[in-house]
């Protein structure tokens, strides 16, 4: 069995009791320790979602599992292994491309699945075209890095559209 | 914003006024909000950094009738960001990262708003004493201002979208800053902290690592951000505070009757050991300090006054006392800065800051 959070094998499997029902977490010497040691600094910050992510993820078999991992958004490129590695999303699209595996997380640390507070006045009907900037954006400077000018400048036409009809 | 002149101020959350200012030190909410057309900051280029840093810092300075005054956090010398740290304006984690970043903060202190932190934009408010009602009108008009600058990352279900998943829906984090050291002496603290994450509420030490929290200071904090409106965060927190206030006067009510010798004794020695001691570590101070300004609401100590003491809390810090000396110190020279410090303030030595180096 694999390390939840690296390629290492789990030589480590720490049953979690605080928090709601026991947790089994699998993990190497290193992140072990580090997960042992860790501070709690942010009243509800990565351990907890660290917690929730391992509580889910136990059911999957380690191909499920792989292949979840090499998932990733088509607008700013971060895999699943790197945002539960790294325990921060990528871009506002993560939550709709990454939904399925998202939504029950979202429900097992708030207990909550939908919205009710604050919503911005203005209509966010534009929001999809605004995530598309960051895909566009970041196309363009693939695009330039590998000295396709051609696509960049298109690229880069297609950016200034939206820029300046929002 | 020269931080220099910060150093000769402080903050407006530090002058120990406010309803129920004897336990509750301040009110503070914050909210995470992203910019719609860029990545959150772990998969931003520095590029795109700084690009959200000028896009946010120019929408920012245009806030009216708010004045503010940025601090170009990439520029500073750490020792200038750890003072930051210590006056509550930025996070450590703001401090320790790295790239375009910096922070707004409004001259009264009540306000600042970090860029590019774990999301692009962080909004805080912080008031003194228990005072959250307040201090949610105020963001929520920020936060209006703001929003009709920029579009936010917004999601119909989902709400504010955040970098983590814990944050998503509100962005908001309504934290109450406690003193209870009663409680802490008549050991019911890790008994509150219990019930206290049964009804989903986060509880941490200030300026603590791990669990023991430094000068007996806790901070109370909503965990859940999603599926609540704001109002429902803020009287979930709001709700809790004159509970825990009630028991910790009731432990001071305990230790006064029944042991009132052992009291009056421990915040003498410990206003006795601030006023002469030569060398003195921030742990020590801190410990010390919680005494007295228990003795003080107490009415144990008469000749000093909360704010100062509120002051003092924040002036013996690391930073803050090389801010005042004006050079950079090692551990062993801030313990004999800092004792010199506590007996100037204290003992209320009048004329000029002693010799030193």
């Amino acid at each position: 069995m694999k390390c939840l959070k690296c390629e290492k094998p789990a030589t480590f499997h720490i049953t979690e009791l605080t928090g709601g029902k026991p947790q089994e977490l699998h993990l190497c010497e290193e992140h072990a320790r580090e997960y042992l040691t860790e501070s709690d600094n942010e009243p509800s910050g990565s351990s907890n979602l660290t917690g929730a992510l391992a509580q889910q993820l136990v059911g999957g078999t380690a191909e499920e599992l792989a292949r979840l991992d090499q998932q990733a958004c088509p607008i700013c490129g971060i895999t699943f292994f790197e945002f539960r590695n790294q325990g921060r999303l990528g871009c506002p699209h993560d939550y709709i491309c990454f939904q399925k595996e998202l939504d029950p997380l979202i429900l097992n640390i708030h207990g909550e699945s939908a919205h009710v507070g604050k919503r911005p006045s203005r209509s966010p009907l534009n929001t999809e075209r605004q995530t598309e900037l960051i895909r566009l954006r970041r196309e363009m400077k693939e695009a330039i890095q590998g000295e396709d000018y051609e696509k960049a400048s298109q690229l880069r036409d297609e950016i200034r559209q939206i820029e300046t009809s929002s | 914003m020269q931080i220099n002149e910060l150093a000769r101020s402080s903050g407006e959350w530090l002058r120990g006024s406010g309803p129920e200012s004897d336990i509750v030190i301040s009110s503070r909410i914050r909210l995470a909000r992203n910019l719609a057309d860029y990545p959150f900051i772990s998969r931003a280029t520095a590029a795109d950094r700084m690009e959200l840093e000028r896009t946010l810092r120019d929408r920012i300075l245009q806030l009216q009738p708010a004045h503010l005054e940025y601090v170009d956090v990439n520029k500073l010398e750490g020792l200038d960001r750890q003072f930051l740290v210590e006056r509550q304006l930025i996070s450590r984690e703001h401090a320790e990262s790295e790239g375009a970043r910096g922070v707004a903060i409004d001259s009264s202190e009540q306000v600042s708003l970090m860029i590019n932190e774990e999301d692009h934009l962080r909004i805080q408010v912080m008031h003194s004493g228990l005072d959250l009602s307040a201090a949610w009108e105020q963001i929520n008009a920020i936060d209006d201002l703001l929003e009709s600058k920029v579009t936010y990352a917004f999601n119909e279900r989902l709400g504010y979208l955040t970098a983590c998943p814990t944050n998503v829906g509100t962005g908001m984090r309504v934290s109450v800053m406690l003193h209870l050291p009663a409680l802490v002496i008549t050991r019911q603290i890790e008994k509150l902290f219990r019930s206290l994450q049964k009804i989903s509420l986060a509880v941490r030490g200030l300026y603590g690592e791990g669990s023991q929290a430094m000068g007996d200071f806790y901070q109370i904090s909503n965990q859940i951000t999603l599926g609540r409106s704001e109002q429902a965060l803020v009287k979930q927190v709001g709700d809790v505070v004159p509970t825990i206030i009630d028991y910790e006067r009731k432990a001071r009510d305990f230790l006064i009757r029944e042991s009132h010798e052992n009291l009056h004794d421990r915040v003498s020695r410990a206003y006795g050991i601030l006023r002469t001691a030569q060398t003195i570590s921030s742990e020590e101070t801190m410990h010390l300090l919680s005494s007295v300004r228990m003795g003080v609401n107490l009415g144990l100590i008469a000749d000093l006054e909360i704010p100062m003491l509120n002051k003092l809390f924040i002036y013996t810090q690391p930073a803050h006392l090389q801010k005042l000396s004006g050079s950079e110190l090692d551990t062993a020279d801030r313990n004999i800065e800092r004792a010199r410090y506590l007996r100037r303030s204290l003992n209320k030595e009048d004329g000029p800051p002693a010799e030193h180096n």
